[in-house]
């Protein structure tokens, strides 16, 4: 066909060609994370600061304070207990980076989706629905890893962490855990119309609940058995176990760190699974 | 003559029970200005969405660019610039930062879309405001960003859904300007409307929509020669009146609307028709003789006005 001329007020400025249309298709996902980025960054102290201070306040508080009063061993390595912050630390870790994902797979989505609607113009351009929902992704993953990082770095200042080259590991687990709280999340998230109320209901009735009873600060057989089933069905726990494991060398049969692996793969599938159908039916 | 940007055929859009959009034919030529023009709720905007490929039609026929949006979407896409009925700007970043995103999911590196931010942002008259908040921008001129942001793939067709509801005039006036400058330059534009007004200051052919269905199609000009008289003589005689005294008037002009709040009288000559109701001994409250619009056209149509 004969091309229709181009909209063009830049005198000088070439069509845009079909291969950086190709190429626009095919980065989608990094576009949308690239604009993520650029969003976080007008609110970088928020990010810079609950990425520094939770770990600091969290550590500093137990191990100084907490960890003082407490006469029994409530973590055992291979060779016998481990201090009490040492224990706690990959969990904290965990829980951190569940909280991004109750901010970032919250509030952003029904920004994007309502509030500021920023979805519906992405949505205008070449990058297909999947594409937005792998773009929020990889951005709150990659805030995630730089508070799994930091949380990291302030364990290894404390000494709250083992000694072994799988300590490296714990910042991968910390994303998983946050994306395996996190996506099913998003997927909720985005099936939402309005907010009315129901993200600080996540906050109050299913992550601080989680936090508490999924053997965040004491092992789960501390509880009572007709608890139990809320550590088997919480990220949380899982994630922190799998900490442990790496951390200070908790033992663990291999059949429960595959246990534990396979539940945080499973949701965290799951969620974005059901967060690509969700985002396609809502934008198309 | 070149292959239509735009080629519809029995377009059908339903939710549901719904028919949205029923079974409308139209097409676009290359250069052209083409205008939806309709009350809301018309199937405009569905309509709009099809064309901009990002929701699937129910049934019939659509090339957009020689491309079926089914299969195509990302392709066309590409090549389109769109102006959202509501605006989409990211208030997290400040308004060259926009243009510089949004440049990026077309593929567009960073320095041109820099290079094409600049340029656009003079485009729109906003350079002063390049390292301004979004939400610090008056309504106008976030349109005129959307706009300028619309543009940052150099697209080969601009769509406008409602481009200036919500704007005072003096903001309407500037951002009638600036499309006007982009037509000029043989722009395929296409947008959607219920202001008359806007109807026939940008588009050289429109279809008048109503319940999903197209009521007519031309010019503007050539709709009103078609569907009304040269002249329109505006007669109110207070609210409880208006339908008793239309009965008496019948015969006079050419047709006659009775409105709510004044009765219109259709005719080539306004000044003959209000001979004749003086002659008739009645004394309107006010009365008015002016040229026939698209809204004549449109509650000729219809039955009713566009703007409700």
């Amino acid at each position: 066909m004969s091309a229709p001329p181009r909209v063009n007020p830049l005198t000088d400025a070439e069509p845009t060609p079909v291969a950086a249309t190709a190429r626009g298709a095919r980065r989608g996902a990094l576009y949308v994370a690239e604009h993520q980025f650029r969003a976080m960054f007008h609110y970088k102290w928020t990010v810079v600061m609950t990425g520094v201070g939770t770990p600091l306040f969290y550590l500093l508080g137990i191990g100084l304070g907490l960890a003082t009063l407490l006469d029994a061993d409530v973590g055992q390595g291979p060779g016998g207990a481990v201090p009490y912050v040492v224990f706690v630390a990959p969990a904290l870790m965990v829980s951190a980076a569940v909280s991004v994902a109750t901010e970032e797979f919250t509030y952003t989505v029904m920004s994007g989706f309502k509030w500021r609607r920023v979805f519906w113009g992405i949505n205008a351009t070449p990058v297909e629905p999947p594409q937005i929902v792998s773009g929020l992704v990889i951005a709150v993953a990659a805030r995630m890893l730089f508070g799994s990082l930091l949380y990291l770095a302030l364990m290894l200042a404390f000494g709250a962490v083992g000694t072994g080259w799988t300590i490296w590991l714990l910042p991968v687990v910390g994303v998983l855990g946050g994306l395996a709280f996190g996506l099913p999340l998003l997927a909720y998230a985005s099936s939402l119309k309005d907010d009315s109320g129901q993200f600080a209901a996540v906050q109050r009735f299913v992550f601080t609940p989680l936090f508490l009873f999924s053997g965040t600060f004491y092992p789960l057989e501390a509880l009572p058995s007709a608890l139990h089933w809320i550590g088997w069905i919480s990220p949380l726990w899982h994630a922190s176990q799998l900490g442990r494991v790496l951390s200070f060398g908790m033992p663990t049969p291999g059949w429960l760190v595959a246990v534990h692996l396979l539940a945080l793969l499973a949701l965290a599938t799951l969620g974005w699974v059901l967060a690509r159908r969700i985002f396609t039916r809502r934008l198309r | 003559m070149s292959e239509p940007v735009v080629s519809a055929q029995s377009l059908t859009k339903k939710y549901g029970d719904f028919t949205a959009v029923d079974a409308i034919d139209f097409e676009v030529a290359p250069g052209e200005s083409f205008g939806l023009l309709g009350p809301n709720g018309a199937g405009k905007s569905t309509t709009m969405r099809m064309v901009g490929a990002v929701s699937a039609r129910s049934g019939g026929e659509l090339r957009v660019l020689g491309l079926d949006p089914d299969a195509h979407g990302p392709q066309i896409r590409a090549q389109l610039g769109v102006v959202p009925q509501e605006d989409n700007l990211d208030a997290e970043l400040r308004v060259r930062d926009n243009l510089i995103v949004y440049g990026r999911y077309f593929g567009l590196s960073r320095a041109v879309c820099a290079k094409r931010a600049d340029e656009l942002l003079d485009f729109a008259q906003l350079t002063e405001k390049a390292r301004a908040k979004v939400d610090d921008l008056s309504g106008g001129m976030k349109r005129r960003l959307t706009i300028a942001r619309a543009l940052i793939n150099t697209p080969r067709v601009l769509m406008l859904d409602e481009p200036t509801t919500g704007l005072d005039p003096q903001a309407r006036h500037v951002l009638w300007d600036r499309l006007f400058r982009l037509k000029e330059q043989g722009t395929t534009l296409i947008l959607t409307t219920h202001y008359m007004d806007e109807a026939e200051q940008l588009c050289d052919r429109l279809v008048v929509v109503d319940h999903g269905r197209i009521m007519a199609e031309g010019s503007p000009a050539s709709l009103i020669r078609e569907y009304s008289s040269r002249e329109v003589v505006e007669l109110r005689f207070g609210s409880e009146r208006n339908a008793q005294v239309a009965e008496q008037l019948a015969g006079v002009g050419d047709r006659i609307e009775v409105l709510p709040d004044r009765i219109l009288i259709y005719t080539p000559s306004g000044e003959e028709v209000l001979e004749q109701v003086t002659h008739e001994g009645l004394h309107p409250t006010t009365s008015l003789i002016r040229r026939s619009s698209l809204e004549d056209v449109f509650l000729r149509l219809t039955g009713r006005s566009l703007i409700e």
